[in-house]
């Protein structure tokens, strides 16, 4: 250490700390001062790298956002195919040019809507998806070749993906005119949000035959969005989400690789999804640190050669967890630095949150103002004039540095259970996260971190805001619809192609050509799971505390 | 009567399964020296009172995510009500708007709700001093 | 309680009324009315055997109960089902788990699951598990099947509560040798290698056999090594099969009443036990002021001379 900083750290370290120790939001201590030391080490061709070139630290574009902005994407759905297809026209003929699609529960844990664990969910969180009728009507005079489309979907996603492609099919439009985005990450369910159908080795099969079918007939089309939004959201820390979401890329990658594929074949179409938190340097380290792992991982231990395959393309949501039911309005600023940490760690595409959903689906006011925070971002506060403005910053660049060797370690651990899998069976992404949720909230119980609202500057009024509401008839609407259905196809077909989907299941064949046929005879989805049901089993986990 | 330890079934009835609230709560009435029972995810409420009947519970604890409480809290004392066993109480937590916490509690569906950033020294000791009133009543 | 009152609920729980024998329990742990209530249950109950499942932690005891479960449930017999975790040392609470294994049964009233927690003190546990089983039988539960994580002294001893017990392992994981020092292998009726989908099943069974070869046993049961997959859904019934034999087997021999005279015996110890300890109480208590000297008196010596005054002298 230098004479000079030891001199500093004399004087600081006679003057008082107003509290101890101070960490992150992750609960990682910070020096109180960084200086040249921290960052001896570092060699900008290197470590850094310009813009859009190896290892991508400093972003994945020459030009990033003077080129073109992130885009701002909002995650909408809700209730019926019929009132989610209103909205979408609607932000369509706002200039928007991409959909996001939130499914309901049933939908997304395979049950019909006529099913009885349904009851009471239908519409509740997002739009309930049936059979190819619901996909049709959720499309209705939207051209699937001028829109592209994420769905937030994991467990069926072969199925409701298969109910889009046949959408557009009958729309006339060809498979390979799609773009568009299916979230697709099992792995990340069985870690962190729960919502699993299959065991492991099927799910992995379904998306593997995911990226088959894709690379042939949908090439244009985001065979999977690797998530760390939703391990965070369980509670991880910074680094956790960073680690875990990575090798739950590298698993996706072995996984097509052993599946037979060239790694450079699937690996352009993969993409990533982040969680924003509160703690601004922290985040902005986790993606810079995650763009320079995976570009480091996939061109030296996995060969890729294409540098689409090294570029680490991501979306990013502000932190749904940081979010209080106390003194909502307080969202909308944390939402605001969350969203310029994403922004200044280079995201792709940014869905801002709305002050009210922790409360309810976001009210249409509640959303306006979360996209006007990103227009402010873009459009006024100037962050987007000058590339990675961070980069040699001491404490940016050491902490970018620390979450990689962090993120190093964790992978290490992982392989010694035997990969992703392995771990997830010893439960130790799920113990990890359950002690890193506790400590928080720990934190927060001793006041040791104070979270504004919440243990500190608390009103003691309620304060009311105007929230959503959904009209519980759309649930009846939505049962009698499918219940007309199954009344009125032709189930002697359905019968058909749901036994030839059983009987590939039972083999090794690419199951999405068999999908397509059901799906096209009108098969729902609810049938479709309960086939492969029957022979995949279902999961269930050991919980951890 | 002399009841050493307080029993919470702790569920997550529906199809949700963001966990992190209901594990986090489990863990801090262990800590708080309760038995808790985690009856897992995705549990329907006809499980929930069956396995808080079995268990004899004190009372349930269930955290809804999925903008379904206004069908599951009615439902579990529904099914409470049926089985006799009314005295076993109910609390929930989740995204559950104001309003709604206010209609629930008024028509009796659930003895107390909590919203997001309650912290476990409020619900331990409401759940203590609840089950202290109770007691007192049947003395 | 009122005694009427008490007696009304032991008759609905013989009633099978399922929210009168869970109350049951509920006091009998809580050592409410437990000589009263245990009085009336065991005069009606003892017939049926008890099966306990044990083994580490992750082997998949509840999802093999959950098995054998739907196997007694479809030949139409009722099954009680106690599954015991440790409680925490420090808070005396516990986070008691089990049950989500055994979903497939949740809504099923003629199967009973009780989850327990150990409560920090050896042997209270032991009473209490013996006696739940009891009363679930008294509830018309037939099928008695007790779960324990398979690690501890305690353990071993709620164990010596089952008529038939089973000891469940995993291949590639080392449990064979963690068994063998926990002393698993001297308490095993039947031996089950769970997840046998998994690489080394044969070859953990093939070492069990060696063990049980080297240990040069000369009971006439030998224990059966069985291999189980929950999820391909094999040789639950092989277990099924094996543990009828050994119930057969310990009712022919005598050896079921021979392993319940030594649990009676044990029993009545630990009564004696918490008697004991109450005098011995009082004894050092009176004591301790005048008569312990520090740095003269030793243990040896002091327990003597206090036995004897007590025991003999008085």
């Amino acid at each position: 250490m230098s004479e000079n900083f030891l001199r500093w750290k004399a004087k600081y370290d006679a003057q008082r700390e107003r509290k101890s120790p101070f960490f992150t939001v992750s609960s990682v201590p910070i020096d109180p001062l960084y200086g040249p030391g921290n960052a001896a080490e570092i060699d900008y061709e290197r470590d850094l790298g310009n813009p859009g070139e190896y290892p991508y630290t400093r972003g994945v574009r020459p030009n990033m956002y003077r080129g073109r902005l992130w885009t701002m994407r909002m995650f909408a759905g809700f209730a019926t195919a019929v009132e989610s297809n209103e909205r979408y026209k609607y932000l369509l003929s706002q200039g928007q040019t991409g959909l996001s699609v939130a499914f309901d529960m049933p939908t997304i844990m395979g049950y019909d809507s006529d099913h009885p664990r349904a009851y009471g969910e239908v519409g509740r969180v997002g739009v309930a998806i049936d059979s190819l009728q619901d996909m049709e009507t959720l499309f209705q005079d939207i051209s699937l070749d001028k829109v592209s489309t994420s769905m937030t979907i994991n467990a069926p996603a072969s199925i409701i993906w298969a109910m889009y492609v046949v959408a557009a099919e009958k729309q006339g439009i060809p498979a390979h005119k799609l773009t568009g985005t299916i979230q697709n990450d099992i792995l990340k369910e069985y870690i962190a949000q729960k919502s699993w159908i299959f065991p492991p080795d099927p799910s992995m099969r379904l998306i593997t035959d995911i990226f088959g079918f894709a690379k042939e007939n949908v090439p244009k089309w985001n065979t999977i969005s690797i998530s760390g939004y939703h391990i965070r959201e369980a509670g991880a820390t910074a680094l956790q989400e960073l680690a875990f979401t990575l090798a739950d890329g590298f698993a996706y990658v072995e996984a097509g690789i052993k599946a037979g594929l060239d790694v450079d074949d699937f690996a352009p179409r993969l993409s990533f999804f982040f969680n924003s938190h509160t703690d601004f340097f922290e985040e902005i380290a986790k993606y810079r640190a995650a763009r320079r792992i995976w570009a480091r991982h996939m061109k030296e231990k996995y060969g890729a050669k294409k540098e689409e395959s090294l570029l680490m393309r991501f979306h990013t949501q502000t932190a749904g967890c940081s979010l209080t039911g106390s003194q909502p309005e307080n969202n909308i600023v944390r939402t605001a630095y969350q969203a310029m940490a994403a922004v200044l760690g280079g995201t792709q595409s940014l869905h801002t949150n709305s002050m009210d959903e922790v409360l309810a689906l976001p009210s249409e006011k509640a959303v306006q103002i979360a996209l006007r925070t990103q227009q402010v971002l873009a459009y006024e506060t100037g962050v987007v004039n000058t590339i990675d403005p961070l980069a040699g910053s001491y404490f940016v660049e050491t902490f970018t540095n620390q979450m990689e060797e962090g993120a190093e370690e964790y992978f290490r651990k992982i392989d010694e259970l035997g990969g992703v899998l392995g771990a997830i069976q010893e439960n130790f992404f799920q113990q990890e996260i359950a002690d890193a949720a506790y400590r928080y909230q720990q934190e927060i119980e001793s006041k040791d971190r104070i979270i504004v609202g919440i243990n500190d500057f608390v009103n003691e009024e309620k304060e009311k805001i105007d929230l959503l509401k959904i009209d519980p008839e759309v649930e009846r609407a939505q049962v009698n619809r499918v219940k007309a259905l199954k009344q009125s196809r032709d189930n002697i077909r359905v019968q058909a192609t749901l036994d030839d989907l059983k009987v590939a299941a039972q083999g090794s064949d690419n199951l999405i050509p068999k999908i397509m046929d059901a799906v096209r005879a009108y098969a729902t989805e609810g049938e479709m799971i309960a086939v492969l049901k029957e022979i995949f089993g279902e999961y269930r986990e050991q919980a951890v505390f | 009567m002399n009841k050493t330890r307080i029993r919470v079934l702790v569920g997550k009835p529906g199809l949700d399964g963001h966990d992190r609230g209901a594990k986090v709560i489990a863990r801090m009435l262990r800590d708080a020296g309760m038995e808790v029972i985690y009856s897992g995810l995705h549990q329907t409420p006809e499980q929930i009172v069956e396995a808080a009947i079995q268990e004899d519970v004190d009372l349930i604890g269930v955290s809804v995510l999925s903008g379904a409480h206004m069908t599951i809290f009615p439902r579990i004392k529904e099914l409470l009500k049926e089985q006799n066993a009314e005295d076993i109480l109910l609390m929930g937590g989740g995204t559950i708007p104001e309003e709604d916490i206010v209609s629930l509690i008024e028509a009796g569906h659930a003895e107390a709700l909590f919203t997001p950033g309650a912290t476990s020294t409020e619900i331990v000791s409401w759940i203590k001093s609840k089950l202290e009133s109770i007691k007192e009543d049947v003395v | 309680m009122n005694k009427e009152v008490l007696d009304q609920w032991i008759a609905r729980s013989f009633e099978r009324d399922r929210r009168a024998t869970a109350k049951l329990i509920s006091w009998v742990e809580d050592d409410i009315e437990r000589a009263h209530i245990m009085r009336s249950v065991l005069k009606e109950t003892g017939r049926k055997m008890v099966v306990g499942i044990t083994g580490p932690p992750g082997a998949g005891k509840s999802s093999l109960v959950e098995a054998l479960t739907k196997l007694y449930r479809a030949r139409d017999e009722r099954v009680g089902i106690v599954a015991v975790d440790p409680s925490s040392p420090y808070t005396g609470g516990a986070i008691l788990g089990d049950r989500i294994r055994m979903q497939a049964h949740g809504t099923d009233r003629d199967v009973f699951i009780r989850s327990m927690g150990t409560r920090g003190h050896l042997g209270g546990v032991t009473r209490s598990t013996s006696d739940v089983l009891r009363i679930l039988e008294g509830g018309g539960y037939g099928r008695l099947l007790l779960e324990t994580v398979g690690v501890g002294q305690s353990e071993l001893e709620i164990m010596q509560m089952a008529d038939t017990v089973v000891v469940v392992l995993n291949p590639g994981t080392g449990d064979g040798i963690q068994a063998i020092k926990a002393g698993i292998m001297e308490v095993a009726d039947v031996f089950v290698v769970n997840k046998a989908d998994l690489p080394g099943a044969e070859r953990m069974k093939n070492d069990i056999e060696m063990m049980l070869n080297l240990n040069g046993d000369t009971r006439p049961w030998r224990p059966p090594v069985v291999l189980t997959s929950v999820i391909t859904e094999t040789g639950v019934e092989s277990l099924y099969e094996k543990i009828e034999a050994h119930q057969c087997y310990m009712l022919e021999t005598g050896q079921r009443d021979e392993r319940r005279k030594e649990r009676l015996r044990q029993e009545v110890w630990r009564h004696w036990e918490d008697k004991m300890r109450a005098v011995y109480e009082t004894v050092w208590e009176e004591a301790r002021e005048e008569r312990v000297i520090l740095h003269q008196d030793d243990p040896y010596q002091l327990a003597q001379m206090l036995w004897e005054e007590r025991f003999k002298g008085g």
